[in-house]
């Protein structure tokens, strides 16, 4: 996602968004779908909220903005929800809710536990692994996502085989969002982080499962990260700006 | 579904920023939560927001038959309903031990504190009296379901009118709402529910936890209060062991906390009664 053009990526948002609704089809022409769209890229590539139905057209099956980038024709759906659906390669916090010998079960949110392996993390052999206690909290990567299937998780990079951050989140806090704000914080170009951070040295962890880890050097601080990032979730960027001025006089 | 357990990291904050005096939403150990009341069209429709808990208190009424040792009484009735809407730990159908606990509470603080004039709701002694139901749903759960559903209870009384009766001889007549204006309950007191939670062996004391504050807490009570500053009930199911006077400080606490919140109830049902009379001119 990180090669994007940002310039291709907005043709569509210059436009009016498209609000679509679970049912809706997607004509072909738009998609590229039909041979004689020669101009069009051949394949698409669908994303959350798009699927292809038995009788080639394309159907949203939940209800939120339709998008469109260019590079790749790739279309999907952005919408706000509050239950967690795991999606493999997805950077995810849960927390540990009891281990057998193989895994580890963790909550992530998902209506069923997830399963982490005792090896899957950095150089873990059977002799030499960490050992984590019910009730840890851990940053892991979702390896394997099935829907009949429990979720699998990873703690580690599997291109390098290196933690990269993954594994145990020690002390801190954890708050629980949206899911379309965590998305948001995850953007580099994400206002309300870069606003605290102008004021407050602090650590994050975010999870696409809107779970939001915040350590900093005082409790005091901590709980003013975790509630103006709670608050900006509604609030356009002048509004985020005064917010946290407010926040941070008061201190 | 079976209530997940925070997080350590979790846990040792909320401790670590209790001992600091901090509480994780910003506010002091004795705040209350922001509490929005909202009336429904009917009468006797009130929702209540306390924080991200939201409880729904909707009142009806029936004319039935009295028990014949006690012709005179009307009935009281509280329903109470939690549904997986409110969180994912309760079931359709099964009752969870909160449920039980919470039901229990509100029927304490309402009906044996006789807050409602349930003589008042005889028609015909022996015959026919008024049955008051109250429905309260619970909507979303962050903690704190006792106070809120007792506000939206009590509130949702208070904004209830009941059809007009008239009797004459044996004959008695029910006026409907356009017929006749419909008369409000007499009720004689307001209980608010005042609940803390202890932390530290009892060393901290928090007014109005959050869904997660709740379940870290060591031990809890709720103290049933009006502005007369009458206790109409004490709850504390376990939990910790109280010194007298961290009991008789609680309760001053909660006194300025059901002053407040009862000052708040009747200009939320003032404005609203305003708001009817401009609406029917």
């Amino acid at each position: 996602m990180a090669s994007i053009n940002p310039s291709e990526d907005q043709d569509q948002q210059s436009t009016e968004p498209r609000i679509v609704l679970p049912g809706d089809e997607l004509p072909p022409t738009e998609t590229g779908l039909v041979e004689d769209a020669a101009t069009l890229a051949p394949t698409i590539k669908l994303g959350p909220g798009l699927q292809p139905m038995d009788d080639d057209t394309i159907a949203a099956v939940k209800a939120g903005v339709l998008k469109h980038a260019s590079v790749g024709n790739r279309w999907w759906i952005e919408s706000n929800q509050r239950r967690y659906v795991s999606v493999a390669g997805e950077n995810v916090i849960g927390v540990v809710l009891g281990k057998t010998v193989e895994h580890y079960k963790l909550d992530i949110g998902t209506a069923q536990p997830a399963l982490l392996g005792v090896l899957a993390f950095e150089g873990a052999t059977k002799r030499n692994k960490p050992n984590h206690n019910v009730g840890d909290l851990l940053y892991c990567r979702i390896s394997l996502a099935n829907k009949d299937m429990e979720a699998e998780l990873e703690c580690f990079n599997p291109t390098t085989g290196k933690a990269d951050g993954y594994g145990e989140l020690k002390s801190g806090f954890v708050i629980k969002t949206s899911l379309g704000l965590a998305r948001r914080l995850l953007d580099p170009k994400s206002l309300i982080l870069r606003l605290l951070g102008k004021h407050i040295p602090f650590e994050t962890a975010i999870g696409m499962n809107g779970k939001v880890w915040i350590n900093s050097g005082s409790t005091k601080h901590t709980i003013l990260i975790c509630n103006a990032i709670r608050n900006s979730e509604y609030l356009n960027e002048r509004e985020c700006s005064t917010m946290v001025k407010s926040l941070v006089d008061k201190l | 579904m079976k209530e997940i357990e925070p997080s350590t990291n979790e846990r040792e904050f909320v401790l670590a920023a209790l001992k600091d005096g901090a509480r994780i939403d910003g506010r002091n150990s004795y705040d209350f939560r922001t509490l929005r009341l909202s009336f429904g069209s009917d009468y006797g429709a009130v929702e209540v927001q306390l924080g991200n808990t939201r409880v729904l208190a909707k009142v009806s009424c029936e004319v039935i038959r009295p028990f014949t040792d006690k012709p005179t009484e009307g009935f009281l009735v509280f329903n109470t309903e939690m549904s997986p809407m409110a969180s994912s730990t309760f079931e359709v159908g099964r009752q969870t031990d909160e449920e039980v606990l919470v039901s229990r509470l509100i029927e304490k603080a309402m009906k044996r504190s006789r807050a409602l004039d349930t003589e008042g709701l005889c028609i015909v002694a022996g015959e026919k009296v008024w049955s008051i139901r109250v429905d309260i749903h619970f909507l979303d759960h962050d903690g704190n379901l006792v106070d809120a559903a007792c506000i939206a209870a009590i509130t949702a009384l208070m904004h209830f009118r009941r059809p007009d009766v008239t009797v004459v001889g044996e004959d008695v007549t029910i006026h409907t709402l356009e017929q006749r204006n419909p008369v409000p309950l007499s009720i004689h007191h307001i209980p608010i529910c005042v609940t803390f939670a202890f932390f530290h062996h009892g060393e901290h004391m928090i007014v109005d936890p959050t869904y997660l504050e709740e379940q870290i807490k060591q031990g809890d009570m709720t103290i049933t209060l009006n502005v007369h500053k009458e206790v109409c009930a004490l709850s504390k199911a376990g939990g910790l062991p109280m010194k007298m006077d961290q009991i008789l400080q609680s309760t001053k606490i909660a006194v300025v906390k059901v002053t407040e919140i009862t000052a708040q109830i009747q200009a939320a049902l003032e404005a609203d009664a305003k708001k009817r009379q401009t609406s029917r001119k």
